[in-house]
């Protein structure tokens, strides 16, 4: 190897890290926020990529019927509770389920063809997914263990991958990168599409810091994490927590849906090993911390990366084996035990 | 008709009606077996030790590589140079698949043991994934074509080719597998396994040690799966990757889970339901959607979710619920004659057995106790008491080994105890409560005590699963059963814990402390809840304790059970000791009555 390959090994590494480090955000956020591990993360990243798609070449996505079913049925679901008497949130469940499904279903049907205006339409179907999930699924199991809440999520993880085969067929998708710019740094050639990843996954983190750092929806987010007894005695609605934290979510994954849809060929079933690469990250952090996880996955992408070259058979196994010296790591700092929540 | 008899009953008729069944139904039901014995290790794992795996398809994948491996590389066969016969090569398959499995289960359970519980599943999916793609990528093991050619196994020369032959195998491994875990389960050591569940604080104080024990579960489950592995490389004479993928890891978990994953039989339910409901299902769904694909994960899926939410202890409850009107309850054996439990010695009265020296414990900016110093002594009940927020739980915490102070020591029998885990605290004599009662709530009153007895009993886990246990478990029944008559609580004694009232429930957690023949006794809130005559037996049975030579340290909020009954009390606010001494003593403290301004009106009543 000389020091070209390592360069464009290392740019490699950085662009997939970005991605990765997008996907441990998003999965310490949920973790934080409502307990659950979310692993159908990366089923969301993998529908909005072939959602891109399917619109790029001129078809309705199928992700729209999942949408709309799932919006009817927690539409259901709400009016049920209401009429058994439990307290429903209308304006965020109109919202959810009538509104943005709306606006996704005038966005797909216009049969958009600008890149811009297929990846908002993209945006619009699969981040409404994120809250009505989390209504269907987790929130009537609040009460359950992470550990219950674990099965739950790989369940629901079975389920959408099954859904997006049915949806997308077996084979995988690219679309056309949205730049095609390229230029030589010192005799390394960059593309447009790196800088773009790179670009929009720190644009999002900062947004996602602004947030959490200056709104009051933000704090309260935080503050829900800390300690969601505390928080709901304050009068934060744990729901809108749920909610928010899912919807922040299916954001993050359709836009990392985006950003990779043009670097590889995405399968129905892609999604699940870029959001396990994310948990690897996310775990380094503990499932807490996100600069730790974006560190992690920095490092990720830059082991998947070299190992890609020197031993591309065992690419796979190298990255996932990664979480043994890290579970190691944190095992060595954990001291008393705990009892689990 | 009662469980042992149905289940001998089913045994018999499926022995006489196997050679007559038809031949598919002789192949599923040798599938069935295989599942349940994997979904059997997932019930012990998920279930009763409150842990979970989705890799249990990669222990699978172990014992069955290892097993073709070892029966068809002509490298094994020219390292034995013909030394061992071809019969013999399996057995020599299944005893690498073992180790090979205990030794990569040992490892990645090691290091996630200590963590919270949802780091060792986690570590499985990456682990599953792994190997997958190992197994796919070595040339050693055929890579993604497999292993072809693998020789039936042969039994005192008689061959089991035949999936009748094999299959009757594989039912008598997974009864005797059942039938081994069920006398695990129903021993001293299931107990402690059952304990992890109900928190691991409280299996720690009891003196388990919680993380020793989620390894040995985790590895028992795996190699439960890697016995599945072997049997499944000789029914099916081939292996591949494919069976051992992560999806079919999270197969057998539904199994475990849809079946009832607190259940053994549950274990042998989900894996029929599964495995039936996955054969229709692959017929059926390709024709309904018109095109062919592994669809049947999307009814899974929704099937797991709805049994999740609607039956969350999973089918088999509904379903013995459904039978219970044919079948009862067999009667319980009498214990038989106890062999004796070794007994302490307690240290005469007046010497000091904890002692907590300037004990000072920060939270961030936070001082939750500033140098707190306390003794108690042999014979004497020393009470705790102050407002809320005093500082009492934390304390109480530092001096039972959960949290450790950030300043100054605490000593237990003249031992330094700083950095030591709660189990050491009991292995030195200290028993207590917890001021949340931490009882198993679906276990009877008895075995409950019994836990607290744990650190009394030796027999190990071989000795549970072959019932060579059976002197030491009546003994330590006996002996819980002692404890909850002194506690007058022997009506209740085979009821589960959760049908008493809380009150009742603090009196069980006395009795399962003092089942482990504590010299300390710590008890956090013992008469919250309780009832006058209740609070006079508690009185009673707290004064004979002290008269015996324990050292009892209370920490109450009711002031006349406190002040009636403690020969010292120190007194606790803002983390800061106001005062100590006896109680009138305590009592004529202007700082005391200041801090229970308002609360002072107690005190004034039990001084009168």
């Amino acid at each position: 190897m000389d020091l070209q390959i390592a360069l464009v090994l290392a740019q490699d590494g950085i662009v997939n890290g970005a991605v990765y480090g997008l996907m441990a955000l998003a999965l310490v956020l949920v973790f934080s926020v409502t307990r659950v591990i979310f692993i159908p993360q990366g089923e969301l990243v993998a529908f909005a990529a072939l959602s891109m798609a399917a619109l790029h070449t001129g078809g309705v996505p199928h992700t729209l019927w999942l949408l709309l079913a799932l919006a009817l049925a927690t539409l259901l679901t709400e009016a049920w509770r209401y009429r058994r008497g439990a307290a429903v949130d209308w304006g965020a469940t109109l919202l959810w389920t009538v509104a943005l499904p709306g606006v996704a279903c005038v966005l797909v049907l216009l049969r958009p063809t600008s890149v811009l205006a297929q990846a908002l339409a993209t945006l619009s179907l699969v981040v409404p997914l994120g809250p009505l999930l989390y209504r269907l699924v987790y929130r009537p199991l609040a009460d359950a263990t992470v550990l219950m809440l674990l099965i739950v999520s790989v369940a629901l993880h079975g389920v959408l991958v099954g859904l997006g085969l049915l949806f997308f067929g077996a084979e995988g998708s690219r679309t056309p990168a949205f730049s095609e710019l390229r230029f030589e740094v010192g005799g390394l050639t960059v593309t447009g599409q790196a800088l773009v990843v790179v670009g929009v996954a720190l644009v999002l983190v900062v947004a996602m810091y602004l947030f959490f750092e200056r709104s009051i929806i933000g704090k309260a987010l935080r503050a829900t994490a800390m300690n969601r007894v505390g928080a709901r005695l304050m009068g934060i609605p744990t729901e809108l927590a749920g909610d928010l934290s899912f919807a922040l979510a299916a954001l993050i994954g359709a836009v990392s849906g985006l950003l990779i849809a043009p670097l590889t060929t995405v399968y129905y079933d892609t999604g699940f090993l870029i959001g396990l690469k994310g948990f690897v990250a996310a775990i380094m952090g503990g499932l807490a911390s996100y600069p730790l996880a974006l560190g992690g996955a920095l490092l990720v992408g830059q082991l998947e990366s070299f190992s890609s070259f020197w031993a591309s058979a065992f690419k796979e196994v190298l990255v996932f084996t990664l979480i043994i010296p890290v579970l190691w790591w944190r095992s060595m700092k954990s001291h008393h035990v705990e009892d689990e929540e | 008709m009662t469980p042992r008899r149905l289940t001998v009953f089913f045994v018999a008729l499926l022995a006489l009606a196997w050679g007559f069944l038809p031949a598919f139904t002789v192949t599923l039901l040798s599938y069935i077996g295989l599942y349940a014995l994997v979904a059997a290790g997932l019930v012990m794992l998920t279930g009763v030790g409150g842990m979970t795996s989705f890799g249990q398809a990669a222990f699978v994948g172990i014992g069955a590589y290892a097993t073709a491996w070892v029966c068809t590389s002509p490298d094994v066969a020219a390292a034995l140079g013909g030394q061992v016969g071809p019969a013999l090569l399996p057995w020599l398959g299944l005893l690498l698949g073992l180790l090979l499995t205990a030794a990569v289960a040992w490892g990645l359970g090691a290091i996630t043991v200590k963590l919270s519980g949802h780091y060792l599943p986690l570590g499985t999916i990456a682990w599953g994934l792994s190997l997958y793609f190992l197994f796919g990528n070595m040339a050693l093991l055929g890579g993604h074509t497999g292993i072809s050619g693998v020789p039936p196994l042969v039994v005192a020369g008689f061959s089991l080719a035949s999936p009748r032959s094999l299959g009757l195998v594989i039912w008598a491994v997974l009864l005797l597998v059942l039938w081994a875990m069920h006398n695990l389960l129903d021993s001293r050591e299931g107990r402690a396994i059952r304990a992890l569940k109900g928190g691991r604080v409280m299996a720690e104080s009891m003196g388990v040690n919680t993380a020793h024990y989620r390894l040995k579960v985790f590895v028992l489950a795996a190699l439960l799966a890697a016995l599945s592995g072997w049997l499944y490389a000789h029914l099916q004479r081939f292996v591949n990757p494919t069976p051992f993928n992560l999806n079919i890891g999270i197969e057998f978990l539904f199994m475990a889970v849809v079946g009832g994953a607190g259940h053994l039989w549950g274990a042998v339910l989900g894996a029929a339901l599964i495995t039936l409901l996955k054969a229709q299902l692959q017929d059926l769904l390709p024709q309904l959607l018109g095109s062919s694909g592994n669809f049947e994960v999307v009814v899974f899926g929704l099937l797991m979710l709805l049994v999740l939410h609607r039956f969350p202890a999973g089918l088999w409850p509904t379903f013995a619920r459904i039978t219970q009107r044919w079948v009862k309850a067999g009667a319980v054996p009498p214990p038989q004659a106890a062999m004796a439990l070794a007994q302490q010695h307690l240290p005469p009265a007046g010497e000091v057995l904890l002692q907590a020296h300037e004990v000072t414990k920060r939270f961030g900016g936070l001082l939750a106790n500033n140098a707190v110093s306390m003794d108690v002594k042999a014979g004497e009940v020393h009470a705790l008491i102050g407002p809320n927020g005093a500082g009492k739980s934390t304390f109480f915490n530092m001096i039972s080994g959960v949290d450790d102070a950030s300043d100054g020591e605490v000593r237990l029998m003249g031992r330094v105890m700083t950095g030591r885990p709660s189990r050491d605290f009991a292995a030195l004599g200290l028993g207590r409560t917890f001021q949340h009662v931490r009882l198993l709530s679906t276990r009877s009153v008895l075995e409950n005590v019994a836990l607290g007895a744990h650190r009394r009993g030796r027999r190990g886990w071989l000795a549970a699963m072959l019932r060579l246990d059976r002197a030491e478990e009546a003994a330590l029944l006996a002996e819980a059963r002692q404890q909850i008559e002194r506690c007058g609580l022997g009506p209740y004694a085979d009821a589960p814990a959760s049908s008493l009232a809380l009150g009742q429930q603090r009196v069980v957690e006395i009795a399962r402390a003092l089942a482990g023949q504590p010299a300390v006794l710590l008890l956090d809130e013992p008469a919250a809840g309780l009832r006058h005559l209740e609070k006079q037996a508690l009185a009673t049975l707290l004064g004979q304790l002290r008269s015996e030579g324990l050292g009892i340290l209370v920490v109450e909020h009711d002031m006349e059970f406190v002040m009636n009954l403690a020969d010292r009390i120190t007194v606790l606010e803002f983390g800061c000791v106001i005062a100590h001494g006896t109680p009138a003593q305590v009592q004529a403290d202007p700082r005391v009555l200041d801090a229970y301004l308002g609360g002072s009106d107690d005190l004034v009543e039990a001084a009168a």
